[in-house]
């Protein structure tokens, strides 16, 4: 872990609520699923909380996000709200997208989170155009698209990363790599040492950093928004980081090195960062585990809210394929 | 079914598309445009459709992009989503198979996986069609993928005034429209419409009234129709030529009105008849007519093969005047 002063307290301990916020919200999920009062598709995202939560805290309310099926602790790191986002992968009407989206398609424009795809490699054209949109709107929201290293190796990655460099647009192509495309391991995969390598075809910055360092994580994150604000261009960043809980929950992990799984299960960034706040003095034991008490209250009325919340009317099935009024 | 208005000038579609592109720019500066070679230092487009767009508009609001389709309507997506209206090119319509997943699991569905958050407004301008010897890989229509595909609109003129007024139609949707244009007409001459006319979609065109058959038809097989006309009246066959225009969401009820008065129908176009537009068609109206219709519903396209090369293969490949009389005629006789 990176010992450094150069990312201040303040921030640091913003950082750590939004991890605290994913790491209970992916446990609180996973329980929930054990105990059947929830029946989805679930990708864990447990171990790469660090990633998101420096991200989007060094973003603003009104830049925007375009994510992926493994992408819940994007949203809840860009500020999703906990009932919206419990109701929508309960399927209900109080669900951000009324319960139609599911998971995988979490939407919540609010706060900028504009797309959310289950198609790997997806979210890197779609970002482009959002970025596209701020350069012709002369506005200087920044763009994040979230991606994993698997989604390097399709077609969309480099027609995107190509396109963003041509335009110069102000976006940030953000690779979480866990290690594992599905099933299948990097060094099986990919073709490169690193992601981060790739950049340089493109003619843009290629950042490879430990993303679970919450420092060196926020640093790079900063620079690459501070660029894209200032019209230089897209940064593709490749943040280092493992999925504890497989591709899909209930996934055997056959696949799976066990030693690397152990390992990285044992390197756990998120009590390491805090661990490092207490040593830092950044926050007391007393002030976490009161931030931790209350995200697991708010946690705890999120859930029961959602599942208070009415399943759709039937009527909501044919809603919303166009607009209202309009030809169907 | 609307009636065309008032008609001055003659041209061809493709200044009627360009034309409708641009008065769409100068009433609204979010209308942008994107695709292959569309800018003028690249000539506008292969065909020069968006020809004088950007040195009039700015090469900030059309952008020539790299050959990549999937970036293409991707960033078409991503500018809709924050409030643009870009228009794409995809330059071929077999080359939208390459941008399939942005159309389809992307454009299509947003509006509906959103619960109604975010919507698409963008339109995919494309071209195709048999006659220039383009071959397998040029010349393909493949709207019944797209009309199959919930959240998609198609649109397919088969004249300049329908071309610029859906055009403008197709911008102003607060949805994504596949726009099919076929390329060996796109310099058929015809009556231009006024400027800012809207031909609403999902609303067919009624060419000609007719007793003894329907003809349903749309792009550029439409006029193969109006040229089996001659050959149909001499063998007393009285025909009723709608023009479709819009084909998902098609025109129910002027060809249902239709065809309550003739208790015959035709449905021709240029795809693959095997699983197009006319099964879609020929079910909805068994289903609508049993027992009410003169003759089992007839559909004329393409044989099950992939576009020949050799010129004799690729004229017999879509329906023509000739063919379109033969089986009109062998519904009502």
């Amino acid at each position: 872990m990176v010992k450094s002063n150069v990312v201040d307290g303040a921030t640091q301990l913003e950082i750590y609520k939004r991890v605290a916020l994913l790491k209970a919200n992916d446990e609180r999920s996973r329980k929930v699923i054990m105990n059947g009062r929830l029946v989805m598709p679930y990708y864990s995202y447990r171990g790469q909380e660090v990633i998101p939560a420096a991200m989007m805290t060094a973003l603003r309310d009104d830049d925007y996000l375009v994510t992926i099926y493994r992408g819940i602790h994007d949203m809840l790191a860009k500020g999703m709200p906990l009932n919206d986002l419990w109701a929508e992968i309960a399927g209900r009407i109080d669900g951000t997208c009324k319960g139609k989206g599911g998971p995988m398609h979490l939407t919540y424009p609010q706060k900028g989170i504009m797309v959310t795809t289950g198609i790997v490699g997806s979210s890197m054209p779609i970002a482009n155009g959002i970025a596209w949109g701020s350069q012709l709107s002369g506005n200087d929201r920044v763009t994040v698209a979230t991606f994993g290293d698997g989604a390097s190796n399709i077609g969309a990655f480099h027609e995107s990363l190509n396109l963003a460099s041509v335009w110069k647009l102000p976006v940030i192509f953000l690779c979480q790599n866990n290690r594992y495309g599905e099933h299948t391991s990097y060094e099986k995969s990919t073709s490169t040492a690193r992601i981060a390598d790739r950049a340089a075809s493109y003619d843009m910055p290629g950042i490879h950093v430990n993303g679970n360092d919450p420092v060196e994580m926020y640093t790079a994150a900063r620079e690459a928004v501070e660029r894209a604000r200032a019209g230089e261009g897209p940064t593709l960043i490749e943040a280092m980081t493992f999925r504890f809980y497989g591709h899909v929950f209930g996934d055997a992990d056959g696949y799976m090195d066990k030693a690397q799984k152990k390992a990285a299960m044992e390197a756990d960034p998120v009590p390491a960062f805090r661990a490092r706040l207490i040593a830092e003095s950044i926050a007391s034991e007393d002030e976490l585990a009161a931030i931790e008490a209350e995200i697991e209250s708010r946690i705890d009325r999120a859930v029961e809210f959602a599942l208070a919340s009415p399943f759709p009317e039937l009527d909501e099935l044919t809603k919303d394929v166009y607009a209202e009024g309009a030809l169907a | 079914m609307t009636q065309v208005e008032t008609m001055t000038k003659s041209g061809t579609i493709l200044q009627a598309i360009n034309a409708a592109i641009a008065d769409a720019m100068a009433e609204d500066d979010k209308v942008i445009v994107l695709g292959e070679d569309v800018a003028d230092p690249e000539e506008g487009g292969i065909v020069g459709v968006t020809r004088g767009l950007s040195s009039r508009f700015g090469d900030h609001r059309v952008r020539s992009t790299p050959i990549a389709e999937q970036a293409i309507v991707g960033a078409a997506i991503g500018a809709s989503l924050v409030g643009y209206k870009p228009i794409a090119e995809i330059m071929l319509m077999n080359f939208t198979t390459v941008a399939m997943d942005m159309i389809v699991n992307h454009a299509a569905k947003l509006r509906y996986m959103s619960g109604g958050q975010t919507n698409v407004p963008i339109v995919v301008r494309t071209m195709t069609g048999t006659g220039f010897a383009s071959g397998g890989q040029h010349s393909d229509y493949l709207e019944a993928w797209f009309a199959h595909t919930a959240g998609m609109k198609v649109v397919a003129p088969s004249n300049p005034a329908d071309a610029y007024g859906l055009m403008r139609a197709a911008i102003k949707d607060p949805d994504p429209v596949l726009f099919i244009e076929n390329l060996p007409a796109y310099w058929t001459p015809g009556e231009l419409a006024q400027p800012g006319h809207v031909v609403p979609l999902g609303k067919a065109r009624m060419v000609k009234e007719g007793s003894d058959v329907t003809i349903v038809s749309y792009s550029r097989v439409l006029n193969e129709v109006v040229g089996a006309v001659k050959e149909m009246e001499e063998a007393g066959v009285s025909a009723e030529i709608i023009d479709l225009r819009t084909i998902s969401p098609w025109d129910k009820e002027a060809v249902f009105a239709s065809v309550a008065k003739t208790g015959r129908c035709l449905i021709t176009h240029e795809a693959v008849t095997q699983f197009g537009v006319g099964a879609e068609i020929a079910a909805t109206l068994h289903s609508e007519f049993f027992g009410k219709l003169k003759a089992p519903v007839g559909r004329l396209g393409a044989p099950y093969a992939p576009v020949p090369f050799s010129k004799p293969l690729e004229s017999a490949y879509a329906p023509n005047a000739a063919t379109i009389a033969r089986e009109a005629i062998g519904l009502v006789k």
